[in-house]
């Protein structure tokens, strides 16, 4: 099985890190993302275990085409944080990068159980398991104090959302008897008047609380700039993108397979949080000098964009959500690959440190350029086509629910696009017309860091410019809630 | 592979180019940017030329599917509406290339962003799948913040850029919310605009949502055309940016919200075209008289010309106003006609501020003396603007009044007025003030365009003058298409036996 495979991967590397010269660790890194790569290519072939769809484990574990999709991004997102890391292992404390990378890969078996949970049981486990190597990952720099801080916040606020998030589950359990998505659903539907009962409506209110902040959205966001600023550049990327999106696919399951019939009544809230994360995430991002808390609050507007697809209660929206997962994961990949890059010898990742950059690497300048511009949904890249699908559904749920707040929602999805124009910008005029950079020493590139680069930026166009895969994808993998 | 293709695609094939050449190769670079914009202008002649008026459906289609799940294909082709748009901006295009010789910092940039600008433009115009349609203008608008911001000249640039991206993205994204739930509820599942319309043809929109869409898209698309009280961006921002992106913005760029209305709301709103046509008159009322006021005061060139070319608007949005034949044709002669004439004016202030470093006409004076070239130029180009018979722009203007006249004769004549009297008036003041009169003594050392400088003027009046003489050329392509839409429009069939348009005969014989 996949997540048994991801798990050994990274027992055989905390071994090998016993019998690897010091030197050559950086192979090591090599090593994994070639073993990644393997399955990735079994998992895209079908010939995998996670190619065969069906439930195993009495119905907790379940392998359809949303768990596949999902397990396909957690799987390119952990290539690419590898070769982030191997760039990054300079900063790290001396001796310590196998348990760097063990670690990532014990992250990633976590995000694949979420991707095939269907329990509440699997659900916290494959949570603390994210969320409890993400404690270490995040404080992983030992010698550097932010990192620590970071460490510390994400600890207590992961901790506490945890603790509401196992009582929400209590409360379930409590009122239905049921921790299995598809029975209580099934039960819900018998007895509608439990699906009412306020004690049930609490304990699905915590779960959501606790998912809310895995992927940041309000009012559950305040960690997200400081953790993202603080932690070691890889880490926020993994962060970004791989806990992010466990989150999304545990809410996806929850909202609509196991309590589809309360989600219909809270299209309202959804709608509101929705708004209120794209307004407070952008409207926060504008005054930020750090590039990384710049993409923190830039993460938590993106959580709100994302949760347009769910708002929107239909499988279009869904099948948008993913759709603009797959463009966020190569361009924020792509941002913070940059940033590390250049940042490496500077103490501080400050906004200031882009200047010449595109005298100093113009592939640099370009790809992160290409980032900006994508997350400000610019067309003809990733980030515009996920967008537009994602109006789409709200627009068309407007239509066909008759409910006004849909298009209230779609103009404030609107407003933040045109508030983050400034701030993207503000990065691009950084790289390209900052008045007398400092540094105009060029920046050497090893090869695995352009080819990820590239590969980055190749995501960036080609989910932008040839949709018609991936769409296929994400509509297949949508479909499963319709069943 | 369509000739359409070839006319959008090989400026950005050059701008993709351009990405590769060294920056100090500076030839290199100013010689591939006009040299695609030349291909695309030829290109563009040859389409106008080869095209056959009254033919039924569209001409030189091309159409491959991009993403069937959602039926969204690049599909491009020409009828009377567009073919004289695409020759006019690959016209313009070309000229703004050649005068981006005032471009001295950063040219590499400046001509990738001129390219991408271009093809996105030309693409705009000819697609004819609602996405492509949005996506090819959003392509083509954003380098026009860039080249503001990055070339803009002025203190208030910054100001200007700020302003003028925040309209024109709010615009353009309004009018995205407007056609994505057009698309919603046409029903027909596809982008494919002339399916959309056979799908309406035989299902027709709801009035009530008819009477959402179509203020999103006239607002939407009206903050992009500058529509009166959305216009404010406009004079100040073509008053700082660099002339080569002022002529393409005002010129082009600008006519896509215009015919977005034509080509989309007008056919398949109609009720809500009907109930909307007199507030659309009205603001346009605002257009020609309210921004015609405001023109006669600027002490500044552009500015003065930027509120001439906002005022201008006022009459397209009349000719669309007034639903009928002759007046949607009227409203594509003048977007056709104002294209050039907007080209010229600030390809000429842009030259002059050139050579003087100061656009304050009261600084300027006398210049015709040392300039004799520019100074035609710029005298032409401001009675063409006043509405002398001769430019192409008194043959438009004069149909969408005989247009007009049948809806709204009040608003007619107040616009009449304002297109003759104030328009006269802040046209002729500023070349009696700019041209004539004493020549300021630290104005001695102007020299002319030489011969090749003095190409894209020429160029551009040419186009004026040729329209402006045989406005049949246009006018046979425009009349069968504009017919169909009006058709659509009016929702009667009677508007489409109509004898072809008295009006629109008089003022191609009228020269």
């Amino acid at each position: 099985m996949l997540e048994i495979s991801v798990i050994g991967l990274g027992l055989v590397l905390m071994l090998a890190d016993l019998f690897v010269p010091a030197e050559r660790r950086r192979f090591i890194g090599y090593a994994a993302i070639a073993a990644l790569g393997v399955l990735l290519v079994t998992s895209l072939s079908g010939n995998g275990s996670c190619g065969q769809f069906g439930t195993a484990f009495g119905g907790m574990f379940i392998n359809d085409a949303l768990s596949l999709f999902f397990k396909q991004l957690f799987i390119v997102a952990a290539i690419l944080v590898l070769f982030m890391a191997a760039e990054f292992s300079d900063k790290l404390a001396e001796g310590s990068v196998a348990e760097y990378y063990s670690l990532i890969l014990f992250a990633l078996a976590g995000m694949l159980f979420a991707a095939s949970s269907n329990d509440f049981t699997m659900l916290f486990v494959s949570i603390e398991l994210i969320t409890i190597t993400f404690y270490v990952l995040v404080s992983f720099q030992r010698s550097k104090l932010q990192s620590l801080e970071a460490g510390v916040k994400y600890l207590i606020l992961g901790a506490l959302s945890s603790s509401f998030m196992v009582f929400g589950i209590a409360l379930i359990w409590g009122t239905t008897g049921e921790l299995n998505f598809t029975k209580l659903a099934n039960f819900l539907a018998q007895n509608p008047d439990v699906a009412t009962s306020q004690i049930f409506l609490l304990g699905v209110l915590l779960v959501l609380v606790g998912l809310g902040f895995k992927i940041a959205a309000f009012p559950f966001q305040i960690w997200a700039p400081d953790v993202y600023q603080g932690a070691p550049t890889p880490t926020t990327a993994f962060l970004a993108i791989g806990s992010k999106a466990a989150g999304f696919v545990l809410l996806l399951r929850v909202l609509f397979t196991a309590v589809p019939s309360v989600t219909a009544h809270w299209a309202n809230l959804l709608i509101v949080i929705s708004a209120i994360t794209i307004l407070y995430g952008n409207l926060c991002a504008i005054p930020q000098r750090n590039l990384k808390r710049l993409l923190g609050y830039s993460s938590i507007a993106h959580a709100g964009y994302l949760l347009l697809g769910v708002a929107a209660l239909s499988a279009s929206g869904q099948s948008a959500l993913l759709y603009y997962l797959a463009g966020y994961v190569f361009t924020v990949m792509a941002a913070l690959f940059v940033i590390t890059l250049v940042m490496r010898q500077l103490p501080t990742e400050d906004i200031g440190g882009l200047a010449g950059l595109n005298q100093r690497s113009p592939l640099l300048a370009a790809t992160l350029t290409i980032a900006m511009v994508s997350l400000a949904g610019i067309p003809p890249l990733a980030g515009f086509f996920g967008k537009f699908l994602l109006l789409k559904a709200v627009i068309q749920t407007a239509q066909v629910t008759g409910n006004n707040g849909y298009y209230a929602l779609a103009f404030i999805a609107l407003a933040g696009v045109i508030i983050s124009l400034y701030y993207y910008f503000g990065v691009i005029r950084a790289i390209y017309w900052s008045k007398d950079p400092a540094d105009l020493s060029p920046i050497e590139l090893s090869s695995p860091a352009k080819f990820s680069l590239c590969v980055c930026l190749a995501g960036i166009f080609w989910l932008g410019l040839f949709p018609n895969t991936v769409l296929n994808m994400t509509n297949l993998a949508a479909a499963v809630f319709t069943k | 592979m369509s000739i359409l293709t070839y006319i959008a695609g090989w400026p950005l094939l050059a701008a993709l180019a351009l990405v590769v050449v060294p920056r100090n190769y500076r030839v290199i670079i100013r010689a591939i940017a006009v040299l695609a914009t030349l291909i695309s202008a030829v290109l563009a002649v040859k389409m106008f030329a080869q095209f056959v008026p009254g033919a039924n459906g569209f001409q030189f289609e091309q159409q491959i599917p991009w993403v069937e799940s959602l039926g969204i294909s690049y599909h491009v082709g020409v009828d009377g509406l567009n073919v004289g748009l695409i020759l006019m901006g690959a016209i313009v295009a070309f000229a703004a290339a050649l005068c981006s010789w005032e471009i001295q910092t950063r040219e590499k940039e400046f001509y990738i962003l001129l390219l991408v600008m271009t093809g996105g433009i030309l693409g705009a115009f000819a697609s004819l799948d609602l996405f492509f349609f949005y996506f090819l203008h959003e392509l083509a608008l954003v380098p026009t913040f860039i080249m503001i911001g990055v070339w803009g000249r002025g203190e208030k640039k910054n100001y200007a850029t700020f302003q003028i991206t925040l309209y024109l993205s709010i615009g353009a994204l309004i009018a995205l919310i407007g056609l994505i739930a057009l698309y919603l509820q046409s029903g027909a599942n596809t982008f494919d605009i002339p399916k959309i319309i056979e799908h309406a043809k035989t299902n027709p929109l709801a009035v009530n949502a008819q009477n959402f869409i179509f203020p999103l898209l006239l607002f939407g698309f009206g903050i992009l055309v500058s529509l009166w009280p959305f216009h404010s961006w406009a004079p100040l921002g073509y008053g700082v940016a660099p002339s080569p992106t002022a002529m393409l913005h005002a010129g082009v760029l600008k006519k896509f919200g215009l015919y977005g209305l034509i080509r989309i709301a007008l056919p398949l709103l109609p009720q809500a075209a009907q109930s909307w046509a007199h507030v659309i008159a009205w603001l346009c009322v605002g257009n020609i008289l309210y921004v015609g006021w405001v023109a006669m005061r600027q002490k500044d060139l552009n500015l003065l010309i930027g509120n001439s070319s906002v005022a201008h608007m006022g009459f397209i949005f009349l000719g669309i106003a007034s639903l009928n034949l002759i007046g949607v044709t009227g409203a594509v002669l003048i977007m056709v006609a104002h294209g050039f004439l907007a080209a010229l004016t600030f390809a000429l202030s842009g030259y002059i501020y050139k050579q003087t470093g100061t656009l304050q006409i009261s600084e300027l004076g006398g210049l015709c003396r040392k300039l004799p070239f520019i100074g035609t130029a710029l005298l032409m180009a401001a009675m063409a603007g006043c509405g002398l018979p001769g430019f192409a722009n008194f043959v438009g203007e004069a149909t969408v009044f005989f247009g007009a006249w049948k809806m709204f004769p009040s608003i007619t004549v107040i616009a009449l007025w304002g297109a003759l009297v104030i328009g006269g008036i802040y046209m002729t003041r500023a070349i009696r003030n700019v041209l004539h009169g004493p020549l300021p003594e630290k104005w001695n050392s102007l020299s002319d365009a030489n011969l090749w400088r003095k190409l894209p003027y020429a160029l551009l009046l040419v186009s004026l003058l040729a329209f402006g003489f045989w406005p049949k050329l246009l006018t046979e392509k425009i009349n069968p298409d504009a017919q169909k839409i009006v058709a659509m429009a009016t929702g009667n069939a009677i508007a489409a036996s109509e004898p072809s348009a008295p009006a629109v005969n008089f003022a191609a014989q009228n020269k």
